[in-house]
């Protein structure tokens, strides 16, 4: 079943045409690795999805609903952005977590900050944080990180914070996770860590889109592979067969470049 | 014994009214300046130029001139130019001291502020996007604190200037600490040319700034907690 459904988007920074026509579906279950050299407009794709950018032409729908569309204002109202953002999960690449708040709490603010709407929250409100905070510990355990939850961010390597970070998207329980090149802001030897856990996501059937330079990873853990160059998709297709036996020039190019790695 | 005589007596009497003029004024120019202040730099970042650009002006022309000239000028000009005029005696004094003060030390903290807003990675604000937090929960909950901690060591430095300029007031005959302890060299309660009263007001500085400097260095160890 399709879950997520991106057409024709479009976006200029200025005079600067960074995407141009992206459209492109994905199966719910299935992870999607965007991949191509800076400045391709990988990372204004995943923002795009996020609602941090808006497009200046295009459609994205979820499960069929249209969650934006640049030709009808009425999709890109401030308070309703706010609840379609939770549809997807964001994983930056310096992972961005509240310095002043512990990992378990940076897995659960949002979460606690959104229950307050529930409106049973006075009436049951010890029961709905002791669930929270249930639910974040066991996102952590399963981050490998249960050791950690009273650890503030400073205390941790890149790589706990990195999956902190996952467990805190996590946490909202999104129907698409998106990472913008998760490992590329750690040390390599810490890349690893950080790489199973997503591995370990994709074998539990997480809708995903990775945004990565990874390439033995994108080949081994997405179903779909989409190679980017200047605002345009190029090629897409199966993970293995566009990794390994790319049809467009282009793209044997940019991936000659990582043969030897 | 020095500090039992009679002299030593009125003088640390005079002396201590003088200094509760001094801490009136501290903690209403801190009271006032450190909201007035936050709306300054909101106005210094407004997204609209014209606020903005009236906003910078008036902090550069306050924090380019001398306070002791604009003492001198809110408490001097309004009578001579018969636009108001300010209660008479010690209260018409403090209160055009205080409103110096207030305006001087928001305009300073503005720019303080400023820096601490725009020091906050975007990235902060982005991840409580992403969260489905709304803009004021992300501002409360995320921003605010990481900010206070960036504002603090330059928050202090301006706080413990602020304990040594309040002596300024002096220029309008405020009778703040230095004012009376000069007067015991001019002639006050019937002593003339004593120079240690006005020395002695020093002790009155160093202890208080230790004070005020020991309480903000807790308040920064306290924010040592993240980084």
């Amino acid at each position: 079943m399709v879950i997520l459904d991106v057409q024709n988007i479009e976006k200029h920074f200025g005079a600067t045409k960074v995407l141009e026509d992206i459209s492109f579906s994905l199966e719910e279950g299935q992870a999607l690795a965007i991949i191509g050299s800076s400045g391709s407009g990988k990372t204004t794709l995943l923002r795009c999805l996020n609602f941090l950018e808006t497009p200046d032409r295009g459609r994205i729908l979820v499960n069929g609903e249209k969650l934006f569309d640049a030709a009808d204002p009425a999709t890109q109202r401030e308070s309703e952005v706010r609840k379609k953002r939770l549809h997807f999960g964001m994983v930056f690449q310096s992972f961005h977590l509240f310095p002043q708040y512990t990992a378990l709490q940076n897995v659960t603010l949002a979460k606690e900050l959104l229950s307050q709407e529930r409106p049973d929250f006075k009436a049951n409100k010890k029961v709905i944080l002791e669930e929270i905070r249930a639910e974040g510990l066991s996102l952590l355990d399963q981050m490998g990180l249960s050791e950690r939850a009273g650890h503030y961010p400073h205390q941790l390597s890149g790589g706990q914070q990195q999956r902190v970070a996952i467990a805190r998207a996590l946490a909202m329980r999104p129907d698409i996770l998106c990472f913008d090149e998760p490992t590329s802001a750690l040390d390599p030897e810490l890349t690893g860590e950080v790489l199973r856990v997503i591995r370990g996501l994709a074998e539990q059937k997480t809708t995903m889109v990775i945004v990565t330079h990874e390439m033995a990873f994108a080949r081994d853990v997405a179903d779909q592979v989409i190679f980017m160059d200047s605002g345009v998709i190029v090629e897409q297709g199966p993970a293995r067969a566009v990794i390994e036996h790319p049809r467009e020039e282009r793209t044997r190019q940019f991936l000659a470049r990582y043969a030897g790695q | 014994m020095f500090f039992t005589s009679q002299e030593f007596q009125t003088v640390a009497a005079a002396l201590n009214s003088g200094f509760l003029k001094t801490l009136q004024l501290f903690f209403i120019t801190l009271v006032g300046a450190i909201p007035l202040g936050l709306v300054i730099s909101f106005g210094s970042m407004s997204r609209f130029a014209p606020l903005r650009w009236l906003t910078r002006t008036v902090v550069w022309v306050i924090r380019g001139t001398p306070l002791v000239l604009q003492i001198i000028a809110l408490f001097y000009v309004p009578g001579m130019k018969d636009l108001f005029t300010w209660p008479s005696g010690e209260t018409g004094r403090m209160t055009a001291v205080c409103v110096a003060f207030v305006f001087n030390y928001a305009c300073y903290f503005s720019e303080i502020y400023r820096g601490g807003i725009q020091g906050v990675p975007v990235g902060q604000q982005e991840a409580g996007l992403v969260l489905g937090m709304t803009k004021s929960q992300i501002f409360f909950k995320v921003t605010l604190l990481q900010m206070v901690k960036r504002i603090v060591p330059p928050m202090s430095n301006e706080i413990i200037t602020l304990v040594k300029d309040t002596s300024l007031a002096r220029v309008i005959a405020l009778q703040e600490v230095i004012w009376m302890g000069e007067s015991f060299m001019k002639g006050n309660q019937g002593y003339s040319g004593l120079v240690w009263p006005l020395f002695f007001t020093a002790v009155y500085y160093l202890v208080f700034s230790g004070v005020v400097t020991v309480l903000l260095g807790r308040l920064e160890k306290k924010l040592e907690f993240f980084r």
